[in-house]
């Protein structure tokens, strides 16, 4: 089990996401920078699904009642082990009584701890990313135990991988959504040449932007969306679904993002600005 | 048998968006659900494959692939074609119950008076119309449910709720439906079904799908207090009737 000290601002257990159950309602959930978590497990020999604690902004205490290895991925944050410092992308031995702290965030939003074998909190629809009512919480909170199975031995294959972070990068890269084609030339101009700035509204569910593009009166019917639907509200304020996102909404669906610039954005917080350019 | 055009729209490298005229009707979504039937059974390989319907419109998406969207487009008009000639599936209806007593029904009151009808004509109007789910979202589990009597619509409330109870069943507008969880809610309240709409220990979580038709019966509070003792213990069965296609 791993124990939980102290909570943090927001930290959940996450996977891949659950599949199969969009079309009852069930947003996908799973990791918001899938691209970190995927070179963490790879890291560590996992298969892809492995699930891992996802981070957000101010980090949790965590003690280690079995042996296992670490590995740390996303956010650049200063994180120690027993008082050690350790650093992302990098695999660590830890054992019995060993402490993890989450110190100041340096740089991105969302950081991830990911072990050999990965997290083993009930598996509900096929997942175990927590979403609430489907898991019973949606975060962890002080005192929770979280299971994982101990390894005592194991011999990675490579301790450590260099990088190439994209905490820096800022331009969204996007694709056509279905309601592209009723954007007027006007609003066109201004959603591909301005810098749109993260807003407070920003979390597992939708990150909103600031600056507005004109306003419209294109009407839908209530139509599926995805996560990295870019909606554009009647008032011209822009919506970007995350992975708690609903499964279906009636806003214009104008961009899409691709599966790396769901990541990009995954590490912004309020604040921060981003652009888009079409892939 | 009707077939209203289709157009695609690309939605990303992992999706594609099937669209049928921008209607609710009862044929359009019939034509949508006979073609995910048929796309599901003999077109999309794959099991990564998720189809959702709603109102008009068919996504197909799949994250593990990358869509070749000229391709893909001709395929999926191929088989729009060739879906025409196959069975049509069974349509089945929901009879849930519903219990409209004033202690559920809190808004009752208020719906009679906009549209000036008495109380036990509002439960008529509501029991007597057998609905369509044009879509299941905002919630898991939650239905958008059409064909309200004109003579029952009536306005969402002007400040929504912060807790609407579970099982709550509301109106507004042309829309009917069943809060499946507790919630925010700006619809107005006017009973309660005891009959679970989501449950995450079953496989099929939600045992109503996108096309079905639903109706309500009015039941006592005891009757509601028995049929919810009756599914958290797991044996009560909603009514389901196999409508002709």
């Amino acid at each position: 089990m791993l124990k939980v000290l102290k909570a943090g601002f927001f930290t959940s257990v996450q996977d891949v996401g659950r599949f199969h159950h969009r079309n009852k309602g069930v947003p996908v959930s799973g990791s918001m920078d899938q691209l970190s978590v995927h070179k963490a497990n790879t890291l560590l020999e996992n298969d892809v699904n492995c699930a891992v604690l996802e981070v957000t902004m101010t980090g949790p205490t965590l003690i280690f009642e079995e042996e296992t290895y670490i590995v740390l991925a996303g956010a650049i944050i200063s994180v120690t082990l027993n008082n050690e410092p350790v650093h992302n992308y990098k695999v660590y031995k830890v054992h019995v009584g060993d402490i993890l702290s989450y110190g100041k965030l340096e740089k991105g939003f969302r950081t991830y701890l990911a072990l050999k074998g990965g997290f083993k909190t009930k598996e509900i629809l096929g997942s175990r990313s927590f979403y609430l009512p489907i898991t019973n919480n949606n975060r962890i909170e002080e005192g929770d135990t979280i299971p994982y199975k101990a390894v005592n031995s194991y011999e990675p294959k490579i301790s450590e991988i260099k990088v190439d972070s994209f905490l820096d990068e800022v331009v969204l890269e996007v694709y056509k959504a279905p309601e592209y084609e009723l954007l007027t030339d006007r609003q066109l101009e201004i959603l591909f040449s301005k810098e749109f700035t993260i807003s407070k509204e920003n979390n597992r569910m939708a990150y909103q932007l600031v600056e507005q593009i004109e306003k419209h009166n294109i009407s839908i019917l209530t139509s599926a969306t995805l996560p990295g639907t870019v909606q554009l509200t009647p008032s011209g304020k822009l919506i970007i679904l995350m992975k708690d996102g609903q499964t279906t909404g009636g806003y214009p669906r104008i961009l899409q993002l691709s599966d790396k610039s769901i990541s990009i954005l995954a590490q912004k917080r309020e604040g921060n600005t981003v652009s888009f350019k079409f892939i | 048998m009707i077939h209203p055009p289709i157009s695609l729209k690309p939605y990303g490298n992992h999706a594609l968006l099937v669209e049928w005229p921008n209607e609710v009707s009862e044929i359009i979504l019939d034509s949508i659900l006979d073609f995910e039937d048929f796309l599901r059974k003999d077109c999309l390989e794959e099991a990564e494959w998720e189809t959702i319907s709603a109102y008009n419109s068919l996504l197909l998406v799949n994250p593990s692939v990358e869509i070749d969207y000229e391709n893909f487009e001709s395929k999926i008009y191929e088989w729009y074609e060739q879906s025409k000639e196959a069975p049509k599936r069974p349509q089945l209806l929901w009879k849930l119950p519903v219990s409209y007593d004033v202690s559920f029904g809190i808004d009752l009151e208020e719906v009679s008076k906009n549209i000036g009808k008495s109380v036990e004509e509002v439960i008529e109007l509501h029991t007597s119309n057998i609905y369509t789910v044009y879509g299941i979202g905002f919630l898991p589990g939650f239905m958008y449910l059409g064909g309200v009597h004109k003579d029952l619509e009536t306005p969402r409330k002007a400040t929504p709720r912060l807790k609407v109870a579970k099982g709550a069943v509301g109106i507004a507008g042309k829309q009917t439906g069943i809060y499946p969880q507790e919630s925010p809610g700006g619809w107005n309240i006017i009973g309660n079904c005891p009959v679970p709409l989501f449950d995450k220990a079953k496989d099929d979580p939600c045992f109503v799908n996108v096309g079905d038709r639903i109706q309500f019966q009015q039941v006592s509070k005891g009757e509601h207090e028995l049929h919810k003792i009756e599914a958290e213990v797991g044996i009560y069965k909603p009514e389901k009737v196999v409508l002709d296609a």
